[in-house]
C-alpha cells in the first residue's frame, strides 16, 4: 500500500496554475460492506477500489484498464459521485484555479460541479429513454440547469447534433430510429450539452461493431481537439484503448499496478500483469503468433486479498517478498509508475516493435 | 480432404408481421474434418442464425426456405440433407449433440440453475448413450472436466453454475459440447463475454483439444484478432452473405472484397500507433426491413460501380487461387439473373 498518497505526482504537484492537473485523485478508497445473517451484522468488505491515486491534465486521456471486477467503472462513478467513496480526495480544479475536493461536498450542493463532468455509457440501447424524442434527450441537461426557453434550448441542441455529427432535422425522432452508432454519437451529444471540462467515458466503444467503433473513437478525438476535453477513458480493450490515450493506468483488483504514457505501457511494460495482459491480446494478423502467458487461476477475490502483492499467485516471477509485503506504487522511471518489487530488475515484454510482418 | 459439412446457398428467412427478414441469405461454406473454420462479421450478418440452422434450431418465425447442408456421417455412409430433415426427428436428435455440438456465448445463461452442472453433463453423455450406469456417466463427466483444465473436477461437478467464475463456465460448457466427442464443434463467440486473458486460456483449451480430438471447428466471432488466431478457413458474411472465402491468409494479407478490406483497415490493432485517427466504414449496418438493392454493401462501398452493384447482385465466384469472392470488381461478366 502507498504510504504517501503523493508518491504518484510528486512532480506534479506544483501549485502552478498551468502546471495544475484538472482531476486529482488521492488514496480513494470504495469498501462494500457485505452484510449476512437476519441482523445484515458486517462481515466483511468488498475492497472494489483500494488506495488509488492519479491526476489527468487537461486536455488529457487517461485510460483506466483492466478486467472485470477491478474497479476501474467503480473509480470513475466515485469520481462523479455516483458513489461516496469511503476514503480519499477527488480534487476538481475549478476555472479560477481552485481545487474542490468533490468526496467532501454534500451530495446536495454537488450540482454546481456536475455540470463540469459528464458521463458517456456503454450501452447505447439502454442509456437513452425509448419515449423521449433527441431534442428532449440531449436538451434535458440544459433544462435541468436552468434554460428554460425551448426555442434557445432546441437551438443549442441542434448545434451539438452537428458537433457529433448527426442532422439536426432529427430532432424530434426518438432513438429507437437510430443505429447503434447513431445512439452513441446522442449520448456524446448529450454528455457535452453542459460544456464540461472532464468527460468520464465507460466502455463507450465496447458495444459496437468495429466498422462503427472506430467513427466513434475518432469523433472523441476530434471533439477533444475543438472543445479541449479532458478524457478519463474506461475500457477493458487495449487495441482501443492504445488508439485514443495519452496515458494508460492499469488496474487489478482494486489498485492501480501500472501507470505510465501510452507509449511505455505497450512497449516496456514494468509489472507482470500487464506483461500477460498484453500478450493476451488476440493480433489481427494469422502470420504473427503471440508468445502467450496463460495466467493460472483466477483473480483473486477483492473481499479476501492474498497477502503481500495481490497479483504474487498468478505471477510468474514471484519471489518470497512478493507473498508477504505489498508492493507500493512507485516511480520506476520519469513518469512511469509500476507497484511491483521486482520492476526494476525484470525486462518484460511489450508488444511494439514487435515484428508484425504487415506492410 | 472430404468435407464433412457443405452449406451452399442457405437461405433462412424470419416471417415476421413487419416484414421479411433475410436473416440468411445466401451462405455458403465447407468445413473439413481438423481444420476450424471462421465465420466473422459484424452483428445481424447472420453467423449465428447461420449456425443455428445447421443444427436445426432456428425458431418461429424463422424457417429454412433455400438452400442445403449436407452432413457426411462417420462411417462413410450416405450424405444426409440436413435441411429435410424434420427438426425434431429421431435423426437430427441424435446429430445434435453428438455428431453436431454448440457452445454459446453467453455461459452466465446456458446453464440451468437447477440442476448442477455435473447433473447436466451426465444428463448430455446419457441421452446419446443410454446404456452407461449413473457412476460410469459421472466418472466420463469428471474425465471431461479435467480434459478441459476445471481444477477440482470432482467437487465442481456437485456445484451450480452460478457458484462458477465465468471462465469456468465456459470450461463446464465446452465439457458438455465434447460429451459425445462431436465431430463438428460449433461456438458462438466462445470468447466473447471473457476477459482477454481468460479468453486466451479458452483458446489455447479449444485448440488442444481439436488436436487430440480431431474435430472440426465453425468458429462464429466477431473479433478478428480471434479469428487471425485461430482459423483455418475464413468466411466473411455481411447482411447474410458469404461475401468472400478463403484460407486465412488471404483473407488477412491479401483480402478482395472491399467490405473485409475496410473492416480490417478499421480495427484498432494493439501494433498500431497510439493517438492516430482510424479508416472507417461509412455509414452503418442497415436496418434489416430496408436492405439495399444489388449488391448489399454498395451503399457504404467506395469502390462501388454505378448501374452495376446497385442493380445486381454479385454471385460468390471462386477465384483461381481458391479464394471466393462477391464482388463486381472481381468478375464483372458474370452478373447474376435472379
Amino acid at each position: 500500500m502507498t504510504s504517501n498518497p503523493n508518491s504518484v505526482h510528486s512532480n506534479n504537484s506544483v501549485n502552478s496554475v498551468e502546471n495544475a492537473p484538472l482531476l486529482e485523485v488521492r488514496g480513494l478508497k470504495m469498501h462494500f460492506p457485505i452484510r449476512r445473517g437476519f441482523l445484515q451484522r458486517t462481515v466483511g468488505h468488498v475492497r472494489a477500489v483500494d488506495d488509488v491515486n492519479f491526476f489527468i491534465q487537461p486536455g488529457e486521456t487517461l485510460a483506466l484498464v483492466g478486467e472485470s471486477g477491478c474497479g476501474k467503472t467503480t473509480t470513475a462513478r466515485c469520481i462523479l459521485r455516483a458513489l461516496d467513496p469511503t476514503a480519499g480526495e477527488v480534487l476538481f480544479r475549478t476555472d479560477d484555479g481552485r481545487a474542490v475536493n468533490l468526496a467532501a461536498i454534500p451530495r446536495k450542493q454537488l450540482r454546481p460541479w456536475r455540470q463540469h463532468m459528464q458521463m458517456i455509457f456503454q450501452d447505447p440501447y439502454a442509456s437513452l429513454n425509448p419515449r423521449m424524442t433527441l431534442a428532449d434527450i440531449v436538451g434535458e441537461p440544459l433544462l435541468v440547469n436552468g434554460m428554460r426557453d425551448r426555442q434557445a434550448r432546441n437551438d443549442r441542441v441542434a448545434e451539438l447534433l452537428r458537433l457529433v455529427g448527426l442532422r439536426p432535422e432529427y430532432m424530434q425522432r426518438y432513438p429507437h430510429a437510430f443505429s447503434g452508432g447513431q445512439r452513441q454519437r446522442i449520448g456524446v451529444a448529450r454528455a457535452l450539452a453542459l460544456n464540461p471540462s472532464l468527460v468520464v467515458a465507460d466502455e463507450a466503444v465496447s458495444a459496437l461493431d468495429v466498422s462503427v467503433q472506430a467513427q466513434i473513437l475518432n469523433l472523441l478525438m476530434e471533439l477533444q481537439e475543438r472543445l479541449g476535453l479532458t478524457y478519463l477513458f474506461v475500457a477493458h480493450d487495449l487495441s482501443v484503448v492504445k488508439h485514443i490515450s495519452d496515458r494508460i493506468a492499469v488496474m487489478y483488483v482494486g489498485k492501480i499496478v501500472e501507470l505510465a504514457p501510452t507509449r511505455r505501457v505497450f512497449s516496456v511494460p514494468k509489472h507482470p500483469y500487464t506483461e500477460a495482459l498484453l500478450s493476451a491480446v488476440p493480433i489481427p494478423n494469422p502470420r504473427v503468433h503471440s508468445q502467450r502467458i496463460l495466467l493460472e487461476g483466477d483473480v483473486a477475490d477483492p473481499s479476501k486479498p492474498p497477502p503481500g502483492c495481490y497479483f504474487h499467485p498468478r505471477c510468474r516471477y514471484a519471489v518470497e517478498r512478493c507473498r508477504i509485503e505489498p508492493p507500493p506504487l512507485v516511480e520506476v522511471e520519469s513518469g512511469h509508475y509500476a507497484a511491483c518489487h521486482r520492476a526494476t530488475e525484470l525486462t518484460l515484454r511489450g508488444v511494439m516493435g514487435r515484428e508484425t510482418g504487415q506492410n | 480432404m472430404e468435407p464433412i459439412l457443405t452449406v451452399d446457398n442457405l437461405k433462412t428467412y424470419f416471417f415476421q408481421s413487419e416484414g421479411t427478414v433475410k436473416a440468411v441469405d445466401g451462405a455458403s461454406f465447407e468445413v473439413y474434418p481438423g481444420q476450424t473454420l471462421g465465420l466473422v462479421g459484424e452483428s445481424g450478418c447472420g453467423k449465428s442464425i447461420t449456425a443455428r440452422s445447421i443444427l436445426r434450431l432456428v425458431d418461429k418465425p424463422g424457417r429454412i426456405v433455400d438452400g442445403s447442408i449436407q452432413y457426411y456421417p462417420a462411417n462413410g455412409g450416405q450424405a444426409l440433407e440436413l435441411t429435410e430433415l424434420p427438426s425434431d426427428g429421431a435423426t437430427m436428435r441424435e446429430i445434435r449433440g453428438k455428431d453436431i455440438a454448440l457452445i454459446f456465448q453467453e455461459p452466465m445463461t446456458s446453464f440451468s440453475a437447477h440442476y448442477s452442472v455435473g447433473n447436466q453433463i451426465m444428463e448430455a453423455i446419457r441421452i446419446h448413450d443410454r446404456g452407461l450406469s449413473q457412476q460410469a456417466a459421472r466418472a466420463r463427466a469428471v474425465d471431461l472436466l479435467r480434459k478441459t483444465g476445471v481444477p477440482m473436477a470432482e467437487q465442481r461437478l456437485d456445484m451450480y453454475s452460478f457458484q462458477l467464475s465465468g471462465g469456468l463456465r465456459q470450461r463446464v460448457m465446452i465439457a458438455m459440447a465434447l460429451a459425445c466427442t462431436p465431430r463438428i464443434l460449433i461456438a458462438d463467440e466462445p470468447t466473447t463475454a471473457l476477459d482477454v486473458t481468460t479468453q486466451a486460456q479458452i483458446l489455447a483449451l479449444l485448440k488442444d483439444l481439436q488436436r487430440s480430438f480431431g474435430m472440426a471447428i465453425i468458429l462464429i466471432t466477431h473479433d478478428m484478432g480471434v479469428i487471425a488466431e485461430m482459423a483455418d478457413e475464413v468466411a466473411v458474411m455481411y447482411l447474410g452473405r458469404v461475401v468472400e472465402r478463403g484460407p486465412v491468409d488471404q483473407i488477412f494479407h491479401a483480402p478482395r472484397h472491399p467490405y473485409t478490406r475496410a473492416l480490417l483497415r478499421s480495427i484498432p490493432s494493439i501494433d498500431g500507433e497510439p493517438r492516430t485517427k482510424l479508416p472507417t466504414i461509412r455509414g452503418s449496418i442497415p436496418h434489416p426491413y430496408s436492405r439495399p438493392q444489388g449488391c448489399p454493401f454498395h451503399p457504404r462501398c467506395l469502390e462501388r460501380i454505378a448501374g452495376v452493384c446497385d442493380q445486381h447482385e454479385p454471385a460468390l465466384a471462386r477465384m483461381a487461387d481458391g479464394q471466393a469472392v462477391a464482388c463486381f470488381l472481381h468478375h464483372r461478366e458474370e452478373i447474376r439473373q435472379n
